[in-house]
C-alpha cells in the first residue's frame, strides 16, 4: 500500500499562505536560523548527503550543482527559483507557491547565505497570475518582519527576493532560456557551456533550482541529509511530488517517498480509473516523457529503476489515459503542443516538429501510409540529436513510444479504423 | 486607447524596466482595454527603455500570452494540453464555440469574449479546465459553460 509522507508539504492546507505567524508556529524559519550557525560547507554537505536530485525534471544532483557553485570564486552570484513548471500534467510548485510561499522564500534564504549571495529571483510562468500575487505577498511579509532585507535576523546578511513573470512559453523552464528571460531577453536557450554556475544570470555565477528542490532544503538543514535521505531509496534520496491526472479517480498531488510504484500511485492513491473503463497506457514526467503501459506499472517511482525501464522521473507528471482514448489521436496532441512552443532556433526542432504533426494528422484523417512509420522513427532519431535544449531533445519521445505500444491502432487507421471512435474520417479518409 | 504619457507611467513604475519587460507588457495588454499591444504602444515601450522596437515585437510573438491584434474583454483560454485533452475538453471547446457562435481563435461580436487555446494552466486535477483571466474554472460541464458566460456577459457590459 502507498504511503504518503509529508516532508516538504507538511504545512500545505495548514497555515494560512498570507500568514507569517501561520508559518513561524508551524516551526518556520528554524532551519534559516539554523543554518546561520552553519559553515556554508556544512549546509553543501548536508544537500550532499539528502542525495536530492533536481526535481523540475532533468534530476541533476542537487549537491553537486552547489558544490560547483561554491567553487567559484566571482561575486556576486545569484539565487534564482525556476517556477515555470510549463511541462502538462505538472502542478506541484503552484501548490507549494499557493499553500505554503514562505517555505520557499526561506530557502531561498539559506541558499543565498550558503552562497554569500544578496539577490535571489523567482521566476514564476505567467499562467499562473495568483502564485505570482502570493509570492509577492509572501516576500513583503518576511521583508516586514525581518526575515527578508538587510540585516535579517540581526546578523550582517542582507537578502532579497524578485518577483518576475513569464508570458506563456514551455522554453522558458529551460534553465538557461529562463536566465535570457530574467534578462529581459528573449528566453531562447543558451549553448552550454559555459554553465550557468559559471556565466548564469547577468553573466555571474548562478544557481539555478526548481521550487520543489528548494522546498526540500529547510528539512534537509533541519534534520540533517541523511535523515531526509533515508525515506527514499538507495540512491534516489526522500520524497517526490507526484501529480496525478487525466483518467483516474482521484487526481491530485501526492507526496511518495522514491521507491513507491507506478500501481500503488495510480491505484491505492488515485483511485484507478473511473468506473466501466480500463487502463490504456500512462506518460510519466509530462508531455516529452515516454508513454508505457501495463507491464510497466510496478516499476519503483526512482531514478535507477526508471530509468532500466526506459522511463523517467522527470517533473513528476503521471497521466493515465483509459481505453476511450485514441493513441493516435493523443500523440497528435502531445505533437501539436511541441509545434507551438518550440523556440524556433534549431531547425530540427522547428520543422521536424511540424512534420511530424502532418504525418499525425495524416493518420487521423486515415491518410496514413505505411512508409510514414519510417519517417516518423527518422525524426525521432534525429531530433534528439539536433537540437541542443531538452525541449528538441525530448519532443518525439511520447510519439515513438505511443508508435511502439500501439503501432496496431496506428495501422488500423490507415485502414480508416478509430477504435476508440475519437478520429473521424469523413473528410477524404480512404 | 492608451496614451502615450499613460504607457510612460506604467513603464516608469517599474524599477528596472527592461527587465520587467514582460510584466510592463502583460500590464500595458490588460490595460488596452482590447487586450492587445498596440504597435504605437510598442513603439512608445522602446523608446522609454531605449531599446529597439523590433525586440518588443520579437518578444511580443514569441510568448503565447500577447496578442498584437485587438481582442475580446474576456479571454476565454480552454486548456489544450494532454491531461485535459484525455478528460474530453474538445467536448468543453465545442460547449463554449455554441455559446458564444464563434471559433476557436475568434473574437464575438460585440467585442466581449475571444476564446483561445491555452497550453497547461495547472488545473490538470480539475480537468477540463478553462481561465479566464485570473480566474480558473475546472470540472466543466455543458450547464457551466453557460453560467460562466452569463455572468460575464452581466458584469461585462
Amino acid at each position: 500500500m502507498a504511503k504518503i509522507v509529508e516532508l516538504i508539504t507538511e504545512n500545505v492546507g495548514k497555515v494560512r499562505p498570507d500568514s507569517l505567524e501561520d508559518y513561524l508556529n508551524a516551526s518556520g524559519y528554524e532551519a534559516l536560523k539554523k543554518a546561520f550557525k552553519m559553515t556554508p560547507e556544512e549546509i553543501i554537505e548536508e544537500v550532499k548527503k539528502s542525495n536530492l536530485r533536481g526535481r523540475g525534471g532533468a534530476g541533476y544532483p542537487t549537491g553537486s550543482k552547489w558544490e560547483q557553485l561554491h567553487e567559484i570564486d566571482e561575486t556576486p552570484k545569484y539565487i534564482v527559483c525556476n517556477a515555470d513548471e510549463g511541462e502538462p500534467g505538472t502542478f506541484k510548485d503552484k501548490i507549494i507557491m499557493d499553500k505554503d510561499p514562505f517555505k520557499l522564500v526561506e530557502a531561498m534564504t539559506i541558499a543565498g547565505y550558503t552562497f554569500g549571495s544578496n539577490h535571489g529571483y523567482i521566476y514564476i510562468r505567467g499562467e499562473y497570475p495568483l502564485s505570482k500575487k502570493t509570492m509577492q505577498k509572501a516576500v513583503d511579509l518576511a521583508k516586514e518582519a525581518g526575515y527578508l532585507g538587510d540585516n535579517i535576523l540581526g546578523t550582517d546578511y542582507s537578502f532579497d527576493i524578485h518577483i518576475r513573470t513569464g508570458a506563456g512559453a514551455y522554453v522558458c523552464g529551460e534553465n538557461s532560456a529562463q536566465l535570457n528571460s530574467l534578462e529581459g531577453k528573449v528566453g531562447r536557450p543558451r549553448i552550454k557551456p559555459p554553465h550557468l554556475a559559471e556565466v548564469g544570470l547577468f553573466k555571474k555565477p548562478t544557481l539555478v533550482n526548481n521550487v520543489e528542490s528548494f522546498a526540500a532544503i529547510p528539512y534537509i538543514v533541519l534534520n540533517g541529509g541523511e535523515k531526509y535521505a533515508s525515506f527514499g531509496t538507495k540512491e534516489s534520496g526522500g520524497t517526490k511530488l507526484v501529480c496525478l491526472s487525466g483518467n483516474v479517480v482521484n487526481r491530485g498531488v501526492y507526496e511518495v517517498p522514491f521507491g513507491t510504484t507506478i500501481r500503488e500511485i495510480i491505484y491505492d492513491l488515485g483511485g484507478g480509473m473511473p468506473e466501466g473503463r480500463k487502463f490504456k497506457f500512462a506518460q510519466i514526467g509530462g508531455s516529452s516523457g515516454p508513454c508505457f503501459g501495463e507491464d510497466k506499472l510496478d516499476t519503483p517511482l526512482c531514478y535507477k529503476e526508471t530509468g532500466k525501464n526506459g522511463l523517467i522521473v522527470g517533473s513528476g507528471a503521471l497521466l493515465v489515459v483509459d481505453d476511450s482514448n485514441c493513441a493516435v489521436d493523443f500523440a497528435k496532441c502531445i505533437s501539436e503542443f511541441f509545434v507551438h512552443e518550440s523556440c524556433g532556433k534549431c531547425t530540427m526542432c522547428r520543422e521536424g516538429n511540424r512534420q511530424l504533426l502532418r504525418i499525425l494528422t495524416r493518420f487521423t484523417e486515415g491518410k496514413g501510409c505505411k512508409e510514414d512509420f519510417a519517417l516518423i522513427e527518422q525524426l525521432s532519431n534525429v531530433l534528439p540529436i539536433s537540437s541542443f535544449c531538452g525541449l528538441g531533445e525530448t519532443a518525439t519521445r511520447a510519439v515513438s513510444t505511443c508508435i511502439e505500444l500501439f503501432r496496431d491502432e496506428f495501422e488500423e487507421h490507415i485502414e480508416g479504423k478509430c477504435r476508440a471512435g475519437i478520429c473521424s474520417f469523413s473528410e477524404g479518409g480512404k | 486607447m492608451l496614451t502615450n504619457q499613460q504607457i510612460r507611467d506604467v513603464v516608469q513604475k517599474y524599477e528596472d524596466g527592461e527587465e520587467n519587460i514582460l510584466a510592463i507588457l502583460l500590464k500595458l495588454q490588460e490595460a488596452s482595454g482590447q487586450n492587445y499591444i498596440s504597435e504605437d504602444c510598442a513603439v512608445e515601450v522602446a523608446k522609454e527603455l531605449n531599446i529597439p522596437a523590433s525586440k518588443i515585437y520579437d518578444l511580443l510573438t514569441f510568448h503565447s500570452m500577447f496578442s498584437t491584434k485587438p481582442r475580446g474583454k474576456y479571454i476565454i483560454e480552454i486548456c489544450k494540453s494532454a491531461p485535459c485533452h484525455v478528460n474530453k475538453s474538445r467536448e468543453i471547446v465545442k460547449m463554449f464555440e455554441n455559446e458564444l457562435g464563434i471559433k476557436m481563435g475568434e473574437t464575438t461580436a460585440d467585442k466581449l469574449f475571444t476564446l483561445q487555446f491555452t497550453s497547461c494552466i495547472g488545473a490538470c486535477d480539475i480537468a477540463p479546465a478553462a481561465k479566464i483571466g485570473e480566474k480558473v474554472y475546472g470540472n466543466l460541464t455543458k450547464e457551466d459553460v453557460k453560467k460562466i458566460i452569463q455572468e460575464y456577459r452581466e458584469g461585462g457590459k
